[in-house]
């Protein structure tokens, strides 16, 4: 459906050092899959969804919608843009204070002139749970809870009819008690409409909660993907079996130290190797810290990236 | 250590007076840690703030906040001003507005202990250099400004400067929140360190009850401005609403969660309108018909455990 092949996203950044925010990505969402792209700030998860959304080119590699390379022509973005929708973490920040909730919802229906405004509208609102529509129309967002502006913000998204939305950290702003119901609209409006949704957070359990694939981002790379169940239950990748294991349920963490790495200065070799507890342990390789690794393809099996993978399933057995 | 009895806080605003915490009564001992957990507007922060009369003036506090035998809110303010810091102190959320932009890390350690006469000149910057190692940051960086480091970071400074008076309980608001998993992994060992090295009482507060029952000894759950639930953090909560907060955390690797987001219907109430009766029930999945009208208080419910609802002990 929407697929990325060996993309690559630079920005030029401090003292004229090329930041590579995203080196080298193959990741598809198929038709009707949920896919959780997870990684801490600063791994280029959201610069991925941006350039997956056609908001930022490419330095190479290209997206494709439908078996379609994306061009970046007015026209053929704007078309794009109706079948792959953005939905924005922090509802207060996106939405504008001044305008009304319909106004918000029929921004998108104008701007590409669809027909019979106030039906889209409406329709939009009661998929996104806000019933009946009508009693919406005339709110403005502060007179709305937080789980409500999320849900417009949602329903701005439904109203052009997409077929994949793109949501970055979608619960991140809401209270824990709320979330379940955003989470369960997102599992439903796959479930009726057949949508695709890439969620991009760095929250495993909203993960385990809505996902049928997940895929572990560091540093510009995706270091292991694959059923939400292989991932996250038999993780491969030390970097993901780090991540579980400081879930507070888990029993024995792995902390890693230091800080998430800076996307102009990646390590040589594995790019994972300097905070590797492997490494640090001294099972690791001599391709660690020398032999770059492939760039995993875009497949919906369980993989990982990792010069020593296969030995640390075998030590865990 | 700590005691809260029937303590309230309630904003005067200019049109009416907004209830934010509504009689809450809490024992912390020596050298526990105690977590409290709510959702905002549960008033949560209020009592945060109320511990240590950081409110604004709009606020009018009720009850008693007895700190080591001394009744918080009576005293003086000079009285107070020595209690700030070196026999309590409280580490923010948002790392980020927390510090100083344009004062060096180390100047803003020493700050305390300087105000406090528990040190001058270069005893202080010794002082400074142990709080750095404590928390886990190089000497060096006593010379760094809050943009020059992470959040991470920062925070870690946030926490070495509620050390610097050796404070016998720290107050951390969401110490947490926003930083990274792995980060907030890091911060989380260090405060579970410092609370059993030095014996420090600790009293947490946070939305995520998962990361207060990672280092807490007990739990408090709040909900529109009263306790509902109390209790040690390694039992199973009887409160619907400690139930339901606990389940949007889901447990990875837990069927029960497996493409089921939990979570409760409607929003968590405003203190303006709070609803009659049991404040939970509009959005309580087991509430009964009296809920609506008759409001419950904490009652006993098992070992060590209260909880504020018909359904549980009795």
């Amino acid at each position: 459906m929407l697929e990325a092949t060996d993309l690559h996203v630079e920005f030029s950044g401090r003292g004229g050092r090329r930041a590579r925010a995203v080196d080298g990505v193959n990741l598809s969402v198929g038709a009707g899959e949920i896919v959780a792209l997870v990684g801490e700030s600063g791994c280029g998860k959201t610069t991925l969804a941006r350039t997956l959304l056609g908001l930022e080119r490419p330095t190479s590699g290209q997206i494709s919608y439908d078996g379609t390379p994306l061009s970046y022509s007015g026209r053929a973005l704007r078309a794009f843009r109706r079948e792959v929708q953005l939905v924005l973490q922090d509802p207060m920040g996106s939405l504008n204070p001044r305008h009304t909730v319909y106004e918000a919802v029929a921004e998108g229906p104008r701007i590409h002139r669809l027909p019979d405004e106030e039906a889209v509208v409406a329709d939009a609102l009661a998929r996104a749970g806000l019933r009946p529509p009508e009693r919406f129309f005339q709110r403005f967002p502060h007179e709305l809870s937080g789980g409500q502006r999320q849900r417009v913000v949602i329903a701005g998204a439904l109203a052009l009819d997409p077929k994949v939305l793109i949501a970055d950290e979608p619960v991140a702003s809401l209270d824990a008690s709320v979330r379940g119901e955003i989470l369960s609209l997102l599992l439903r409006l796959r479930d009726d409409l057949g949508l695709s949704a890439l969620v991009v957070t760095h929250d495993l359990g909203l993960a385990w909660n809505i996902a049928d694939r997940v895929a572990v981002m560091y540093l510009g790379r995706i270091v292991e993907s694959g059923p939400t169940e292989d991932v996250l239950k038999d993780p491969q990748h030390p970097y993901t079996q780090a991540l579980l294991s400081v879930l507070p349920e888990s029993p024995n963490r792995i902390v890693l130290t230091g800080e998430p790495p800076d996307p102009t200065r990646i390590p040589t070799g594995c790019r994972f190797h300097p905070r590797c507890q492997l490494v640090a342990a001294g099972k690791g390789t001599e391709a660690c810290t020398t032999q770059p690794l492939q760039v995993l393809p875009a497949t919906t099996a369980p993989q990982v990236s990792c010069h020593v993978a296969d030995l640390v399933g075998r030590d865990r057995k | 250590m700590l005691e809260l009895d029937e303590l309230s806080v309630t904003y005067r605003l200019e049109s009416s007076d907004v209830p934010a915490v509504r009689g809450v009564s809490l024992q912390l001992a020596a050298g526990e840690a105690l977590g409290l957990a709510g959702e905002s507007g549960s008033g949560k922060s209020s009592v945060a703030l109320a511990l240590l009369r950081l409110l604004p003036r709009s606020a009018v506090v009720g009850g008693r906040v007895m700190l080591d035998g001394e009744d918080v809110l009576a005293m003086k303010w000079g009285r107070l001003r020595a209690v700030r810091w070196s026999s309590a102190s409280i580490v923010f959320q948002g790392a980020q507005h927390g510090l100083n932009p344009v004062q060096r890390i180390g100047d803003q350690i020493a700050e305390p202990l300087l105000v406090h006469r528990q040190a001058s000149g270069a005893d202080a910057s010794k002082r400074v250099r142990e709080l750095l190692a404590q928390v886990g940051l190089p000497a060096w960086r006593a010379r760094s400004y809050p943009h020059e480091l992470s959040g991470g970071q920062r925070q870690r400074v946030m926490i070495a400067m509620a050390l610097a008076c050796e404070p016998q309980l720290i107050i951390a608001d969401e110490p947490t929140t926003a930083l990274d998993l792995m980060v907030q992994a890091q911060v989380l060992t260090l405060i579970r360190k410092l609370i059993a090295d030095h014996g420090i009482s600790l009293l947490m507060i946070s939305h995520d009850l998962s990361v207060l029952a990672d280092v807490c000894d007990r739990l408090a759950v709040m909900y529109a401005g009263r306790l509902v639930e109390v209790g040690p953090s390694s039992g199973q909560f009887q409160h619907p609403y400690s139930q339901a907060l606990a389940a949007a955390f889901p447990t990875v690797g837990d069927p029960a969660s497996r493409l089921a987001p939990r979570g409760l219907p409607g929003d968590p109430p405003d203190p303006q309108q709070l609803p009659g009766g049991c404040a939970f029930h509009p959005r309580c999945p087991v509430a009964l018909e009296s809920c609506a009208t008759s409001d419950v208080q904490l009652r006993a419910s098992g070992a060590d455990r209260a909880a504020a609802c018909v359904l549980v002990g009795e």
